[in-house]
């Protein structure tokens, strides 16, 4: 474990106090950090510097700090969890920065998400395209057997990599028209491959489809930036699905 | 004997459950849409459990303190879930699972509760591979199993490594379905205050909007926690950040007893703490050791060089290493239960063998599994563990061993719940890790999933009519009713005192003072002396906290440290609890491991004459000693041994 020190480093960081309030970026040092630090501790040292200064300290979203639970949501110094790949932003480390380096930490920047707080943001859009549709319609209870629904690996394999998703908001947050196709895209192509919802496929397609263009997220121009930025690597193979699965739900209208 | 009425029905152990489902009330479905029923936390257990009872009919409204159901910690669990199936055709059954998961709890659960856990396991995968869950699959088509820690069968079911992720998901569509259709009325981003107790029925609860730091009430016919377990209070935990016992706590200082809160999880293969500055945390999965060997130098002066760098790893030949684990259990060897792991590699690490610069880490190594199988292998079973860990750690671990380290991850104890899974508050439930119920004195792999569904599925949908079918008279709960008012009001002025403080010091400070004390004195291993000095300094820890604490923000806006500042509140008192409890209890059983009561070969070592009970604890102020109460545990079916990994 690498123990080089960055002896002062400087974020530049979005402060706003509340969603409607005026926002702007406020620079800070903080010094002494060690390289095997994550990202977000490092804010954690920073914040603490703050309260002790007498100072707001930064409110940003975090929660499970080993990159699945898709709460982190910062976007550094121009991409969406930062300049290392295939990671969220609290499994980002100190090494990929350098000594004397303005680190620049943005909120995701999309209408359908608005600035709660800072660095924190509104994604109960994400939350609405889901009751949309982002399930197959079973009660508790009355199922058959889980080997009576037999599967082939490859399906199931293709599945869970669109089931991977974590909901975190980057594909959106790096789109040039802030669309949110990926992430309804893993939703529909997870259930596309599978027998369980193949029955409502056509109703699940349109409804989320329609709820995602309903709540102000942009269109899709295929320039795949999403697909970079997703710190689960979910590929925009899905969106291609997503879009056939969409047409023949039109077209059997 | 027992004060405590745990409602475990009579009869045969295999017809308990059947024979009591067919004895409990049933509510009918034009009144089940009368009766609201609040649900806090939306992990596995509560966002199973507010998807059926909603499907079922009742009204729910459910809360979660993260912006979605989807962010709970259920969704970090990586290696899978039990059921016994026996898809497989190895011999498993209702019975082997009851049995493997009575005893690897040391003896210490209750026999009833754990047989109906194994019965409804086969429902769980059922139900989940409806809603879609992608499950790893064999090439026919059938649903795959892997073998897990301390068993003889292959029932674990998986997605990956992402096995929790998968069922939370499955769990969270159930529940955006009843969104949808306005069964369930979701409140994200708001964090239970307190539970509101009329005429000695839990009725509700207050809440705060994390957002805009509003105060607001919410009633209810009945009130079910699910919010997790209390891992956090060491601060250094696997846990994530926001996990928090502050539910279970507030419902325990309204009476609902606290039970085994010593039993806690110290998983052996986490990455170790690295420097002063660390937040969190990261396990590494216990499939891991299936293929990894774990050792320290044999020569003290190695350890000393390598914690200085002086050398690395692979410097040291095979005859310099000391795979302590394999040397002292030949049987188990690295496969040993989670617990026996993590002393042994405390032990190594306290007798100077440590191998990183804190000396706190041992190595587990996969140059002879490579070696064996070849690197490709290794990649496949393990490729996405080991990416992560060089992610953090920046160390190859093809090439170099991993170094690990014990870390807290999970908490048998919680709130004493009956067989219904009602705690002492009449019409307060508590499902998942937030209860007691189901594990002893230490959880097996893979069964954490196994229970939190169980739980929200198939456990409390039955169980709760029996209380509600009392209650279809009682028309909506009033929440201007002086109990409500009484309950916000204290709910307020508990947060404009840790506001207005005013001190030095952030919140965090405490906490890791906090957590300092407890894994020193609380931890791995406890003694007498030790858990008094812990019990004595917590006391003195609080004062500080409540003299010194610096909450900066607003009280009306979004403001983590006031967040914080309320949990760690309620850490610093059940800190105290857990090392009363583990004081009383003078045996070393499962996770807790008292040095007193040791084998001469430094095995833990059970007392069945003084403490085969659940130590459930009554509160009576913060700082008044509690009450104990004991729930005998009683074997009726299975034979109380000692555990030996020899």
């Amino acid at each position: 474990m690498a123990d080089i020190i960055l002896n002062k480093i400087y974020v530049k960081v979005w402060r706003q106090n509340s969603p409607k309030a005026k926002g702007g970026f406020e620079t800070y040092q903080v010094e002494n950090v060690s390289q095997g630090t994550s990202f977000l501790e490092m804010i954690d040292i920073l914040n603490d510097k703050l309260i002790l200064e007498g100072k707001d300290p930064i409110a940003f979203d975090h929660d499970c700090r080993e990159g699945i639970c898709g709460m982190c949501s910062m976007y550094i110094n121009g991409h969406a969890h930062g300049p290392d790949t295939e990671v969220t932003t609290c499994q980002l480390h100190m090494r990929k920065f350098h000594e004397g380096q303005t680190i620049v930490v943005e909120p995701w920047r999309a209408a359908a998400f608005p600035v709660i707080k800072d660095v924190m943001v509104d994604r109960t859009a994400f939350e609405k395209i889901q009751q949309a549709g982002g399930y197959v319609s079973v009660n508790t209870g009355g199922v058959p057997d889980g080997n009576v629904i037999l599967i082939g690996q490859d399906d199931a394999e293709e599945a869970m990599d669109a089931a991977a998703c974590i909901g975190c908001g980057a594909c959106v947050a790096t789109c040039k028209n802030s669309s949110a196709m990926l992430f309804v895209a893993a939703k529909v192509s997870q259930f596309a491959k599978l027998p369980q919802g193949k029955i409502e496929a056509k109703k699940r397609a349109k409804a989320m489809v329609a709820k995602m263009d309903e709540l102000g997220f942009g269109g899709c121009t295929n320039t795949g930036g999403c697909e970079l930025a997703c710190p689960k690597s979910i590929s925009i193979a899905h969106i291609a699905r997503l879009n056939r699965e969409y047409l023949s739900a039109k077209l059997a209208d | 004997m027992s004060d405590l009425n745990s409602k475990i029905p009579s009869g045969p152990i295999a017809e308990k459950w059947s024979n009591h489902k067919a004895k409990i009330k049933v509510v009918s479905p034009a009144n089940k849409r009368k009766l609201d029923v609040i649900v806090v936390g939306t992990g596995l257990a509560g966002a199973s459990a507010a998807a059926s009872l909603a499907e079922l009919g009742y009204n729910v409204t459910a809360f979660c303190y993260q912006d979605s159901p989807r962010r709970a910690h259920s969704i970090a669990a990586q290696g899978g879930i039990n059921a016994a199936k026996n898809y497989q055709n190895d011999n498993d059954s209702v019975y082997r699972l009851f049995y493997d998961t009575i005893k690897g709890g040391d003896y210490r659960a209750r026999e009833a509760n754990v047989h109906r856990l194994a019965e409804v396991s086969p429902n769980i995968i059922d139900q989940c591979v409806a809603q879609g869950v992608p499950f790893a699959r064999e090439y026919g088509g059938t649903l795959s199993n892997r073998s897990f820690g301390g068993v003889l069968v292959s029932r674990t079911f998986y997605a990956r490594g992402q096995t929790g992720q998968q069922l939370l998901l499955g769990a969270y569509s159930a529940l955006n379905r009843q969104i949808n259709e306005g069964t369930v009325k979701m409140h994200t981003r708001h964090e239970m205050m307190d539970v509101v107790v009329v005429d000695g029925k839990a009725r509700g609860i207050i809440a705060r909007d994390m957002v805009t730091g509003e105060v607001k009430r919410f009633g209810a016919h009945a009130v079910v926690l699910a919010t997790g377990g209390y891992g956090n209070v060491f601060f250094l935990s696997t846990n994530a950040m926001g996990c928090n016992a502050s539910a279970s706590w507030v419902a325990y200082k309204k009476g609902a007893y606290f039970a085994n809160p010593c039993y806690v999880q110290i998983h052996p293969t986490c990455i170790p703490v690295h420097g002063s500055q660390q937040s969190k945390l990261t396990l590494m999965s216990e499939s891991l050791r299936n293929d990894g060997r774990v050792w320290v130098p044999r020569k003290k002066e190695d350890a000393a060089k390598l914690r200085k760098g002086e050398i690395k790893p692979n410097d040291i030949v095979d005859e310099d290493r000391d795979f302590y684990l394999e040397r002292r259990y030949p049987s188990y060897g690295n496969l040993v239960p989670r617990d026996v792991a993590s002393r042994a590699a405390k032990e190594r690490c306290d007798a100077g063998f440590g191998v990183n610069k804190e000396g706190m880490a041992v190595f587990l190594d996969f140059k002879y599994a490579i070696q064996r199988l070849g690197r490709d292998t290794i990649a496949k079973r393990y490729g996405n563990l080991f990416q992560m860990y060089e992610k953090i750690t920046d160390v190859d671990p093809y090439k170099e061993p991993m170094q690990i380290y014990p870390a807290i991850h999970y908490t048998m104890g919680g709130t004493w719940v009956d067989y219904n899974l009602m705690t002492s508050i009449p019409g307060l439930y508590s499902l998942g890790e937030a209860n007691f119920s189901d594990h002893g004195a230490n959880r097996l792999g893979a069964s954490a999933l196994m229970q939190g569904l169980a739980d929200g599925y198939f456990v409390l949908p039955y169980t709760i009519g029996d209380y509600l079918g009392g209650e279809i008279m009682v028309p909506k709960i009033n929440t201007n009713l002086p109990e409500f008012e009484a309950a916000e009001k204290a709910v307020v002025g508990r947060l404009e005192k840790l506001f207005n403080i005013k001190g030095k010091t952030p919140v965090d400070h405490f906490h890791k003072k906090l957590g300092t004390i407890l894994w020193d004195h609380v931890g791995m291993s406890r003694n007498e002396a030790g858990l008094k000095t812990a019990i004595e300094e917590i006391q003195k820890l609080r004062k500080a906290f409540y003299s010194d604490l610096l909450v900066p923000g607003e009280l009306k806006n979004v403001n983590p440290e006031l967040e914080k500042a309320g949990r760690v509140a309620d850490f610093l008192e059940l800190g105290e609890l857990l090392a009363r409890d583990a004081l009383n209890r003078n045996e070393s059983c499962g996770g807790h491991f008292r040095e007193e009561s040791a084998t001469e070969e430094g095995e833990a070592k059970r007392d069945d004459d003084n403490f085969a009970y659940v130590a459930a604890w009554e509160f009576r102020g913060v700082d008044e000693a509690p009450v104990l109460h004991k729930e005998e545990l009683t074997f009726e079916t299975i034979q109380l041994t000692q555990r030996s990994y020899k």
